[in-house]
């Protein structure tokens, strides 16, 4: 397999910023499968065929949703301004350029390799959060 | 710095390391609504009420000719669970200590769980939330004395869902001595009560500590709301010489949108 997900040298990079890039990889893969399933279920005309692939594109779905909160909860600055588009009603455009006007003015860069190391600085909670779906 | 107060604590960022994964391990198998409601947030702890979109409908003006009603929310309720943690041990666990004693959180992350299942599967009128089981307009599907006939309760109570228009997939919470029988169980052939429970739901099935009996609850989305102000975290109170007082601590609503949506499974009378 290759490393293609890698920009720069992967032994210089540190593990935390390469677990970082391989979401990253599986969130652009899901975003593909996604765009694939999409294009297949219009095009199909086998009811069966169709059900099957709609099931499955849910499970793509979930996927893209897991690995974005995964990298949202790594990285401060996305995660605002995720918070400022994402599930408003109204214009994308205005909300995302207020939400990233928002996050400059917080002053650090917020990227996952300023991430706050240890628990004490990360605001204390304990990002819990949904569970969904989780069952024995 | 937030109010939880954290950078006060004399405790090191290993230590804090240690508090919060033996927390986050302690809760996590418990906080059983969450694995089968709307969950949204965590919103912050600044959130003190949910929009409802109501207003309460009693005209409170003073002044002739000018109409004042109240707009009427939910507001959010705080949960807090206090333990302490002997400074003793957290200097074991910065050497590298493994067994460091967590018992006190350990009390602490029960309780909190037990408060929020119990609050979100029944009922805690004085804090305002109306829980699944006290809503719901179906009477109660009681089981026998035995587990024999437990597959039938369920099917039952996703029938009553079905025939109030709630489609599933469904989800089940099993309190503890619910969810102890039915997984020791095989019915008869050897063929384990659990899975048997999976083909009926389509959903998960969820060990529900502060539940008495089972709930089945629908998961098509759009029935319960939970409003997560703050997400359960970890404050610190004070210490002394020889221990450091924390608390576990979150802030929630919760509401029940569709009632019909859930059917309680009871633990038989006279047992």
């Amino acid at each position: 397999m290759g490393f293609d997900q890698y920009h720069e040298p992967p032994n210089e990079l540190p593990e935390q910023t390469r677990t970082f890039a391989r979401l990253c990889a599986s969130l652009t893969e899901e975003a593909e499968a996604i765009g694939w399933y999409e294009q297949r279920l219009a095009i199909e005309r086998d009811p069966e065929a169709k059900a099957v692939m709609a099931d499955a594109v849910g499970e793509e779905y979930k996927h893209f949703s897991m690995d974005l909160e995964f990298l949202l909860r790594r990285t401060p600055k996305w995660r605002e301004i995720a918070r400022g588009v994402l599930f408003q009603p109204g214009d994308i455009v205005e909300h995302g350029e207020a939400a990233e006007a928002a996050a400059d003015d917080d002053g650090d860069d917020g990227s996952a390799a300023d991430a706050p190391p240890a628990p004490a600085a990360s605001g204390g909670s304990l990002g819990i959060g949904s569970l969904r779906g989780e069952g024995l | 710095m937030s109010h939880l107060l954290r950078e006060h604590a004399p405790i090191t960022d290993a230590g804090w390391k240690l508090i919060d994964e033996e927390a986050r391990e302690r809760l996590l198998p418990g906080l059983a609504s969450r694995r089968l409601v709307d969950f949204s947030g965590p919103h912050g702890w600044e959130l003190s009420a949910t929009n409802l979109g109501r207003v309460e409908r009693a005209n409170v003006s003073e002044l002739k000719g000018v109409e004042a009603n109240r707009r009427v929310v939910l507001p959010l309720i705080e949960l807090r669970s206090r333990f302490t943690v002997s400074r003793e041990e957290l200097r074991a666990g910065d050497r590298g200590a493994e067994d460091v004693d967590f018992d006190s959180l350990d009390a602490a992350a029960q309780r909190i769980v037990e408060a929020e299942n119990t609050a979100i599967f029944h009922a805690w009128p004085k804090a305002g939330i109306d829980g699944l089981t006290a809503s719901s307009p179906h009477k109660p599907v009681v089981r026998g004395k035995g587990f024999d006939d437990y597959p039938g309760c369920v099917a039952r109570a996703v029938e009553l869902l079905l025939r109030s228009g709630v489609a599933g997939p469904y989800g089940l919470a099993l309190g503890r001595e619910d969810y102890t029988s039915v997984v020791e169980t095989a019915e008869h052939g050897g063929y384990p009560l659990l899975d048997h429970l999976r083909n009926i739901i389509k959903g998960p099935i969820v060990w529900t500590p502060g539940v008495n009996g089972a709930v089945v609850v629908s998961m098509r989305g759009g029935d319960f709301a939970f409003d997560s102000g703050q997400d359960i975290s970890v404050g610190y109170e004070s210490h002394d010489a020889q221990t450091v007082s924390l608390y576990l601590e979150e802030s929630y609503s919760f509401r029940v949108l569709t009632p019909e949506a859930a059917v309680a499974i009871a633990q038989p009378k006279g047992r």
